[in-house]
């Protein structure tokens, strides 16, 4: 499973790119993998207040729709509108294919996000 | 042992001595024997097939049919001709017997069918999207408003108060149970007042549902309702007569995000009340929130067309709780009929039905306010159904009428109690030029 270091790791599958008070959000490698064909992505509403752990988004592939859990609290500032077009460019880069971009409300919870080594460990245990 | 014929004493007798046990009572020993009944059951003895038809037949007498009797009476439900190639193509067995396909894929057939079901009514709808059916117009109404809900994340629906009286009564059922608070948007010389949704529209509004023809009858004219709805950010759910859109103009002309209604006038039997058939189909914006069984057409490996049910993440063996719906199937035999029906009368001999029932219940009003004994009860258009104010008891003259084979029109106060001794009476492509000669001239006699 290909981890990117320089990201943030949630427990969930996702990944983080901190910068500035500013959270790009995405999945993971090992997430776009489990999900398989990757057909649809609902996205959140800009402007929308979410709290750390609340399903931010779907992501549907042929076999299952499962929920993008936000892996920090805050305000969405902006979504992937790409995605609706091409939503299988998740499956292809997963790094490449941010969900939503997020405005930090508590730059405390970053504490809890793992770092590269300690998802790759953490993946060590999913499987 | 035989999967389908009964097990002989020997067989039975075998299968206890393997499990250790003396006799079939033996088995229900944990059954107290305080609830048993302790003696055998009180069977009349078996008939043969000769008795038993005669005596089913006598009981199946006992039903009025419109073969004996003359209809006028329609509200939701009506007397269409249905083509005698319907039943014979419907009663084939790989239709009849089959259910809603679990593993579709190997069901080719019944994926095309409902495909093809589908683009006939988005056609006829002027929607982007049709599921594969509702159980019925009533039910599809109440999914259509939860789904404006989902769509929307609002939770309140205006609901015309000349939408049919089943469809409110299933919404407010839905509705109690997914917490939607649905206020009714009253009617004025029978249609939508537009005065009262203009009050009632306020920002937890998710969708304004109306009826049209309305179950007055009355074809009510949605111009600005869509954007009346859309400014407010609420959606429009129109439910139709399948038939009068042959003449009408379309609910996806008109503005809807949602169109549904009752499929029975195509093809289907009355049936003293069903089976029948929602239809359901919105806008293509919507595709995600749509609530059924959807078909999709692709192609196979070998670049073959083929049938499959699609974006089923949509549907709660996979969504669970987060589903639309909780339906997972459809009324695919009616919908099937629906479509033969279709065919059979293609968009000309639909039309030509459409407009004879317009003519001939327009003949019909005419005459009956020509006795003198009737007035209308609204200065509206209408489509096959028309409702009248009577100078006697709406009920008696029913009575005279059906002494006389004749199945005269609803009392509408049983659903409207402002409309007192007030006849709804409804006029098919069925009805000939002596049928409804003859119901005026009694109901004058009455």
């Amino acid at each position: 499973m290909n981890i990117l270091e320089g990201l943030k790791y949630s427990k969930d599958h996702e990944w983080v790119k901190l910068v500035d008070g500013k959270a790009t959000i995405g999945i993971t490698d090992f997430a776009q993998h489990n999900l398989g064909d990757i057909v649809y992505v609902e996205l959140p509403k800009v402007g929308k207040e979410i709290s750390l752990g609340e399903a931010l988004g779907v992501v549907e592939s042929v076999k299952s729709a499962s929920d993008v859990y936000s892996p920090l609290s805050g305000k969405v500032l902006s979504v992937n509108e790409a995605l609706s077009d091409t939503p299988e460019k998740i499956n292809e880069a997963p790094y490449d294919c941010w969900i939503a971009v997020l405005q930090v409300g508590n730059p405390g919870e970053a504490e809890g996000l793992m770092d590269a080594a300690a998802y790759g460990a953490f993946l060590e245990t999913e499987e | 042992m035989h999967p389908t014929l009964s097990n002989t004493p020997e067989e039975q007798a075998g299968m206890l001595a393997e499990i250790g046990k003396p006799s079939m009572d033996s088995l229900f020993d944990t059954v107290p024997s305080a609830v048993r009944l302790g003696r055998a059951l009180h069977l009349p003895q078996g008939l043969s097939e000769m008795e038993v038809a005669k005596r089913v037949s006598a009981l199946a007498k006992c039903n009025c049919n419109t073969e004996e009797y003359v209809c006028f009476l329609g509200a939701g439900v009506y007397d269409h001709f249905i083509p005698c190639v319907i039943d014979n193509l419907l009663s084939r067995q790989e239709f009849y017997t089959a259910y809603t396909p679990y593993q579709p894929e190997i069901s080719q057939g019944t994926l095309q069918a409902i495909f093809e079901y589908q683009s006939m009514i988005c056609a006829l709808t002027g929607m982007d999207v049709s599921n594969a059916s509702m159980y019925d117009g009533a039910s599809a109404v109440a999914e259509a408003a939860s789904m404006a809900c989902q769509a929307t994340g609002r939770s309140g629906i205006l609901a015309a108060r000349s939408l049919h009286p089943q469809s409110r009564q299933v919404l407010g059922t839905y509705a109690r149970f997914r917490e939607i608070a649905v206020d009714e948007v009253s009617a004025q010389n029978g249609t939508l007042d537009m005065e009262d949704l203009g009050k009632k529209l306020n920002d937890n509004t998710a969708a304004v549902i109306v009826q049209t023809p309305n179950f007055f009858g009355v074809i009510e004219d949605i111009t600005g309702m869509a954007e009346m709805a859309h400014k407010n950010g609420s959606l429009l759910i129109v439910s139709c007569d399948p038939v009068s859109l042959a003449l009408l103009k379309s609910p996806g002309e008109m503005g809807a995000d949602i169109a549904v209604g009752e499929g029975q006038s195509l093809g289907q039997s009355m049936s003293f009340g069903g089976p029948y058939l929602g239809f359901f189909a919105a806008a293509g914006t919507l595709l995600r929130r749509m609530p059924g069984r959807i078909v999709g057409q692709t192609v196979d490996a070998a670049g073959r067309r083929g049938y499959v049910l699609t974006i089923q993440t949509r549907e709660q063996h996979i969504r669970r709780e987060k589903a639309t719906s909780n339906i997972c199937s459809n009324e695919a035999l009616n919908a099937l009929a629906a479509t033969m029906y279709l065919t059979a009368m293609g968009p000309k001999g639909l039309r030509e039905a459409a407009s004879q029932c317009m003519q001939k219940s327009h003949y019909a009003r005419n005459l009956l306010m020509q006795t003198g004994l009737f007035k209308p009860l609204f200065d509206a258009p209408f489509f096959k159904e028309f409702s009248l104010a009577y100078t006697g008891d709406t009920a008696k003259l029913n009575r005279v009428l059906f002494a006389d084979k004749i199945i005269g029109g609803y009392e509408l106060e049983k659903s409207y109690p402002e409309y007192r001794d007030s006849w709804m009476v409804a006029v098919t492509e069925k009805r000939t030029k002596d049928e409804i000669d003859a119901l005026a001239r009694k109901a004058a006699e009455a």
